[in-house]
């Protein structure tokens, strides 16, 4: 019987043989797959085992860890003033992952991105407590907080930026939600979330970068930068060849103005004043669709943004004719979104010249080294800084004695340009009312900002965009301003 | 075997019995256990764990009371079997312990600590290993209990029909102020018995008196009646409380024990065949494992849907988090695999904390226990004692291929334990005292031959004369 035996030696050995092999597969070659596996919980064990790093602005953190109990998490995130800062950091839940700069900077927050590398492994060495890196933002916390408080409990966003270096100052979005309510793995959380997400107001939607709005009058100074850089006119206070009324190309519809203002042949500094509908609607024309595409796009349009929190695109599109003179008011199928129209404004600010917009300042290792630190970068060259200072000056006279009075700032230099755009089937829905602008110095612009609010209840244009928009866009500058 | 070849005229000399090597590996298994269990406890709580001390002494009484027992009553057994057996338990139960130190664990309304009832089942595992060893002279008295080991056998496979499932299969019976019982584990011994001694008488008829058909050389159905019933019978049984596992074990001991009996091939071929058939057709009627199957091809693909699929996917994270070197004992998260954790999947925890290097080293420790069961086998002298081990090793040998390739997800996951690793009061019992019996087949193997008397024939032709 032995020669069986042998045989079944073997066999025993080819089994014991399959099931190391079948180990060395699992714990060898697969182990890194199934070690970062997305269902494994291992992962988010590790992940929030260490204090998060902080996002900080001007000096202070706005986030923070706390140590929870009950839960295979050890650390929890925290923020200060949640509502007024979720626009900006974005939300870190244990349950549901992280979004925009929680997301965005999660290897330096958590400290396991690969530039930390020597930093975690001399901190195993000396046996030190391993903890996240922080994210140093541009933000302005007055600007933010005006922004905020200035919407209220209105649905709106703001962004501001300082036109100089593209710095992002402020970024409000209403309504907003505390990202604490869901930062834990509880049910309690969950059902935070779920009530979150369910809110028809969608709290959680980052009005100021992802949702684009019709631009409305503000457009208008798009188009007239447009006209300038094209040579169409050149003299801001000479009369334009601009009808009234004027009739929408290929159609029998004429373009209305809103109330009996003095628009025909208006000069570009008194159409800006007034924001006429027919003038600028007859100068988008004149210019044409792939112009203005072309004006549009030196300001940032057509591409997503990325600051380093993504921005959806605000777009001009390739239209026909009537669409296109309509589009030259912001009254057509072109939609922008807060940031964007804050860009605009901060080109023109900063004569011509349209910078990066972001809000990572620095990225710090855990022991506060900088191992990143933002050199501002020139976006575009949307005009020239004569053009520039042309807009600059029709910008200034809304304010001064235009529609956009109310964002007069005693001893500072203002310039804006206010909009109510209509939206809705028929224009049935409330309209948004817009505005952006920005404030000026001696050392140039240190602010521009774009407001919109969504429920602007308004009838004549133009007013509700300097009546709602306007104090809180000045609000802002003067934070931004007063904190220099 | 080493055996030493005995002339007349030298005198026997002793096999050397390999006591003292016994004794040196069995304190180096406790050691390594005890140091197992400082891990832990460092890991965890920063600090040397109470029960140290406690666990070491314990474990090294059982490894210490089994060597003097064996050493009195078995002195020329084989050195590995024990010391292998004590280690394989000791890290079992400093597994157990580390898994009853899991918050996870605790904050279940099920938990109670498994560690403390672990070393109380191991002492009476020796404890049967000692009765094996003392009562059972010689394993040929078995043989006398041929047909009494079948009934015994059939009737604790039967007895789980009759108590409530858990956790899907009836393989438990509940004694009220005991506990449950797994008698699966016991009847695997006892069935091995039954086989052995009725394969012994009937090998010869089994092997010769057979028709040849396509190829394969058939039986006489009088001969191989009788045996393939039972076996049909248990797996039938088997099938029936869902303990797919076990019917598996039964079903390739019993072609490895036919094979060497006969020594012939055809029923590797024949046991293909039908192990196949069987599989195919249980599948197809059986749900629960229909349902394993499933949880084998893509374990990832039902995670949240059913609990086979997210056991078997948490066993194969468990086995990747652990990588070359592991975490580290009391370090990984093999806890998350939930209740099964310390039984079925225990195995999980030696590859998350102890890595591939530690697992390999495991798997190597049975593979050692089953090759030096086969030893056994190949050196016994009687063909009782060869197919008995051959079938006690082979059973453990399938037994460790199924539990491992399962939570490994070489196989589809059967639910069966780790012998000696695995929480659980039957199962560490009877691989005890499976490990008894084949110590003694080992005596009897390696046992010198006792030195004929010298005969007067011999005494002449051995004078020298000057």
């Amino acid at each position: 019987m032995n020669k069986p035996l042998r045989r079944i030696a073997i066999f025993c050995g080819v089994l014991v043989l399959a099931l190391l092999i079948r180990d060395n597969w699992l714990q060898y070659v697969r182990a890194d797959e199934l070690n970062g596996h997305k269902y494994n919980r291992r992962v988010q064990i590790e992940r929030y085992a260490h204090e998060r790093g902080d996002i900080i602005v001007d000096g202070n953190p706005v986030t923070g860890s706390v140590e929870t109990s009950g839960s295979d998490f050890k650390y929890k995130r925290v923020w200060k003033d949640g509502p007024m800062w979720a626009p900006v950091t974005g939300y870190s839940s244990q349950a549901f992952d992280a979004s925009q700069l929680e997301s965005i900077e999660d290897g330096i927050l958590t400290g396991n991105d690969d530039q930390l590398f020597f930093d975690r492994t001399l901190s195993m060495v000396t046996g030190e407590k391993k903890t996240g890196g922080n994210i140093v933002t541009t933000l302005d916390g007055a600007a933010q907080e005006a922004a905020f408080k200035g919407l209220g409990s209105k649905k709106g966003a703001v962004a501001a930026i300082d036109p100089r270096t593209g710095a992002i100052l402020a970024l409000a979005s209403t309504p907003s939600y505390d990202p604490s309510v869901f930062a834990g793995n509880s049910l309690k959380d969950s059902d935070a979330r779920q009530k979150l997400l369910k809110d028809k107001d969608k709290p959680m939607l980052n009005r100021a970068l992802r949702e684009t709005y019709p631009p409305g009058s503000t457009f208008k100074v798009v188009t007239a930068a447009a006209a300038l850089e094209n040579g169409l006119y050149d003299d801001i206070d000479a009369k334009t060849e601009s009808p009234l009324p004027w009739t929408l190309p290929q159609t029998s519809v004429q373009l209305k103005n809103e109330g009996a203002i003095p628009c025909e042949n208006a000069s570009l500094r008194e159409a800006l004043r007034w924001s006429c509908n027919t003038v600028f609607g007859k100068m988008s024309d004149d210019l044409g669709n792939e112009k203005m595409i072309e004006q549009t796009e030196k300001f940032g349009f057509g591409k997503e943004i990325f600051t380093p929190v993504r921005s959806d695109a605000s777009i001009y599109p390739k239209d026909n004719r009537p669409q296109n003179a309509m589009a030259g008011i912001g009254q057509a199928s072109n939609r922008t979104t807060p940031l964007q129209m804050a860009m605009v404004a901060a080109a023109i600010a900063n004569d011509g010249k349209l910078m990066q917009p972001y809000m990572v300042a620095q990225r710090q290792a855990p022991n506060l080294d900088v191992i990143h630190n933002h050199e501002k970068e020139q976006l575009s060259r949307p005009l020239s800084g004569e053009n520039a200072r042309k807009v600059q000056q029709m910008m200034e006279t809304v304010v001064s004695k235009g529609t956009g009075t109310n964002a007069r700032i005693d001893g500072v230099t203002v310039g804006g340009k206010t909009g109510t755009a209509q939206h809705g089937l028929d224009n049935s829905e409330k309209p948004y009312a817009w505005f952006i602008s920005y404030a000026k110095t001696d050392s140039g612009s240190p602010v521009a900002v774009a407001v919109v609010v969504e429920d602007g209840d308004a009838n004549r244009d133009d007013i509700s965009g300097g009546g709602l928009a306007a104090p809180i866009a000045r609000n802002v500058m003067k934070a931004v301003i007063d904190g220099m | 075997m080493s055996v030493v070849t005995n002339t007349t005229t030298i005198g026997a000399i002793d096999a050397p019995s390999r006591r003292n090597t016994e004794l040196a590996l069995v304190i180096f298994a406790v050691f390594i256990s005890v140091f197992a269990y400082a891990n832990v406890g460092l890991a965890i709580n920063g600090e040397l764990p109470s029960g140290m001390l406690g666990y070491g002494i314990g474990l090294a009484l059982l490894g210490g009371v089994a060597h003097l027992v064996v050493r009195k009553f078995a002195p020329y057994s084989d050195p590995l079997l024990l010391p292998l057996a004590t280690l394989l338990n000791g890290l079992g139960l400093a597994l157990i312990w580390r898994l009853d130190q899991s918050e996870r664990f605790q904050a279940l309304k099920t938990f109670a600590p498994a560690a403390s009832k672990q070393l109380l089942f191991s002492a009476v595992g020796v404890g049967l290993l000692v009765v094996v060893l003392v009562a059972l002279k010689d394993h040929r008295l078995l043989q006398r209990y041929t047909y009494i080991s079948m009934v015994l056998a059939l009737f604790l496979l039967i007895l789980p029909m009759f108590f409530p499932a858990v956790n899907g299969a009836k393989i438990w019976i509940k004694i009220p102020g005991v506990g449950t019982i797994q008698p699966g584990e016991f009847a695997k011994i006892i069935i091995t018995v039954f086989f052995a001694g009725y394969l012994m008488v009937k090998r010869d008829a089994l092997a010769l008196a057979s028709r040849r058909f396509m190829g394969l050389y058939l039986p006489r159905g009088r001969d191989l009646g009788p045996i393939l019933m039972v076996w049909a019978f248990s797996i039938l049984i088997l099938v029936f409380e869902t303990d797919l596992g076990s019917s598996l074990l039964f079903f390739g001991m019993f072609v490895v024990m036919l094979y060497v009996a006969t020594e012939r091939t055809s029923w590797i071929v024949f046991g293909l065949l039908m192990s196949a058939a069987g599989a195919v057709g249980v599948a197809t009627f059986e749900p629960h494992v229909q349902q394993r199957v499933t949880a084998w091809l893509d374990p990832f693909a039902g995670w949240g849907k059913e609990d086979a699929s997210e056991q078997m996917s948490k066993s194969l994270m468990a086995f990747g988090s652990g990588g070359t070197l592991g975490t580290g004992l009391g370090q990984g998260n093999s806890d998350l695999i939930g209740f099964a954790a310390n039984s079925d999947f225990i195995l999980a925890t030696v590859g998350e904390e102890l890595g591939l290097a530690g697992m390999m080293a495991v798997l190597l420790v049975y593979g050692l226990i089953v090759e030096r069961g086969v030893r056994t086998a190949l050196a016994a002298r009687d063909p009782f004692g060869k197919l008995l081990a051959v079938g006690l090793s082979g059973s453990f040998a399938i037994q460790v291929f199924v539990v491992a390739g399962g939570v490994m997800g070489l196989i589809p996951l059967t639910g069966m334990t780790m012998p000696f690793l695995a929480a659980g009061g039957s199962s560490v019992i009877a691989n005890w005292a499976l490990i008894g019996i084949l110590i003694r087949i080992s005596d009897t193997a390696r046992r010198p031959a006792p030195a004929p008397a010298p005969t007067s024939d011999a005494e002449m032709t051995q004078v020298v004369r000057p």
